[in-house]
């Protein structure tokens, strides 16, 4: 083949590959749904990371979620992205000699934070355990039904996303759409998740959870009031995780997580970890204090105490 | 110097002396005794005057005892002031099975140590009133429960025993000891259980 013949067949390629390009691009164009619809799809394509994203850029996410939401759910839904408070380290405490283990915590949060309803997602999951066993999860029950709570001779430990001061989950993210906040809040940016799922595998404690489906949430029964990384309606395809209400937590002043407000039996205590008069550096000081998993070194901030 | 100065040092420790002998003498009647061996096997006496035993029991030099913000106590329904019904009747005194009214009162709380007016003041019913004596509302009932339970009363100060709601880095409300517990029958009831969370196979996409 001499030179001549070559140049001729690049530059026959590229003009072939250029085709096929526009080709292609047309043929998306066209089979988007068109005007306002294809505007969405786009700008949600083109969304950058949370965090690379500017102020002006942030408020046009959050219009565009806040327009899509309020349609879907046939009322004004709210999306914030309050940033974390100076000063604070969230940390969570609970007594494991009060919970009886009736789940009211696992409810509580499904309503605050949006979880689908069908298919079944629960940020939260409380395990019975047999005393004489301790706290070896070998004999952990997660489907326990008895008539009345607490039975004898089992205690129950509610286990949900620890926050951990080193976590795993973030760092096998390929994309980094999960990390850590200043405040020390695990979050998710469900827009820039790729539905892999390392992170669920990299979590040793189960505390993160996929939509296999569409989220399916009644109309009526759907918390307006949101989180960018927190409770607002999830996508099909990510994970999803607690993230200790942080649509409350954040607040100033701050509300407590809902699992806290829903036990009847006062076993959950939240509060600042830097600061030594919060009940959860009282409770860590004076009380004998299990960290689940703790020979992993995934440091929680999620404190069992009895 | 002067003879008076020496005979007042001679006179005035006899005279305290003096003074002493007698109050024992008059306190004696009523002074609690403690006696124990100790390790050389003396028997040791240790006798508190009455008037110190009593000296405990004097409201006025008790430290104010904190309060904290609660929502109003949990009466029943209809009972509430007391007064309605107690104002006219003279306080019984005396441990007995109630037949006319508060029938419903179950007391399983130390019922072999405790009668009604052991914390329920006897002079007011719309009151409490502590073993010091002191009379505190409802709503303070935390400082009666603390008499007994002084480590679970530590704990609910700093918010480690019991539910407090509210922000967790501003006003907080602590709920009483009654919110959650009946002070008459104070085990916590058992609850029904929500639903456990589906099995994966039960879980339709």
């Amino acid at each position: 083949m001499n030179d001549g013949k070559k140049r001729d067949k690049k530059v026959f390629q590229l003009t072939r590959r250029k085709a096929l390009k526009s080709l292609a691009a047309g043929a998306a164009v066209l089979a988007l749904p068109s005007r306002d619809a294809a505007a969405s799809v786009w700008d949600a394509f083109f969304q950058k990371h949370f965090r690379r994203m500017t102020r002006s850029d942030l408020e046009k996410v959050l219009a565009r979620l806040e327009r899509e939401y309020s349609q879907e759910y046939a009322q004004e839904v709210k999306v914030g992205v309050t940033p974390p408070i100076e000063g604070v380290k969230y940390g969570y405490g609970l007594d494991l000699s009060r919970c009886i283990g009736c789940r009211r915590c696992v409810y509580g949060c499904v309503e605050e934070n949006n979880q689908s309803r069908d298919p079944q997602i629960h940020w939260i999951r409380v395990v019975r355990l047999k005393k004489e066993k301790g706290t070896d999860l070998h004999y952990a029950e997660h489907y326990y039904n008895p008539s009345q709570v607490p039975e004898p001779g089992h205690f129950y430990m509610p286990i949900q996303c620890q926050q951990c001061e080193k976590p795993p989950c973030t760092k096998v993210c390929p994309v980094q759409a999960t990390w850590t906040e200043k405040d020390g809040i695990v979050v998710v940016d469900y827009n820039w998740c790729i539905g892999c799922r390392y992170c669920m595998a990299a979590c040793p404690y189960g505390a993160r959870h996929f939509n296999w489906a569409k989220p399916r949430i009644p109309n009526d029964s759907l918390n307006p009031q949101t989180h960018y990384l927190g409770n607002r309606p999830r996508p099909v395809g990510v994970v999803e995780k607690c993230t200790y209400c942080i649509q409350r937590t954040r607040q100033q002043p701050g509300r407590y997580p809902a699992c806290l407000e829903a036990c009847p039996v006062g076993a959950r205590k939240f509060g600042n970890l830097l600061d030594p008069e919060s009940e959860i550096r009282k409770l860590i000081e004076n009380k004998r204090v299990y960290i689940l998993k703790e020979e992993l070194n995934t440091q929680p901030k999620f404190f069992y105490f009895f | 110097m002067s003879p008076w100065t020496n005979l007042s040092r001679v006179i005035r420790p006899g005279a305290l002396i003096l003074l002493a002998v007698l109050l024992t003498g008059a306190a004696a009647a009523q002074a609690a005794k403690e006696k124990y061996f100790d390790r050389s096997g003396t028997l040791v006496v240790v006798e508190t005057p009455a008037a110190e035993l009593l000296r405990a029991y004097e409201v006025k030099n008790l430290p104010r005892g904190e309060t904290f913000p609660v929502p109003p106590p949990p009466f029943s329904e209809g009972i509430f002031p007391c007064s309605d019904c107690h104002a006219g009747m003279t306080p019984n005194l005396a441990r007995r099975q109630l037949t006319d009214e508060h029938t419903d009162i179950v007391l399983n709380h130390a019922e072999g140590q405790r009668w009604c007016l052991d914390c329920h003041n006897p002079e007011d019913r719309d009151t409490l009133r502590l073993v010091s004596g002191e009379v505190i509302g409802f709503n303070e009932s935390y400082r009666l429960c603390g008499q007994c339970h002084g480590d679970k009363y530590r704990d609910w100060r700093q918010g480690l025993h019991g539910k407090r709601t509210g922000y967790w880095n501003g006003d907080k409300q602590y709920l009483l000891c009654a919110h959650c517990h009946n002070p008459h029958d104070p085990r916590f009831k058992p609850l029904t259980p929500l639903p456990p969370p589906l099995r994966p196979e039960e879980i339709k996409l």
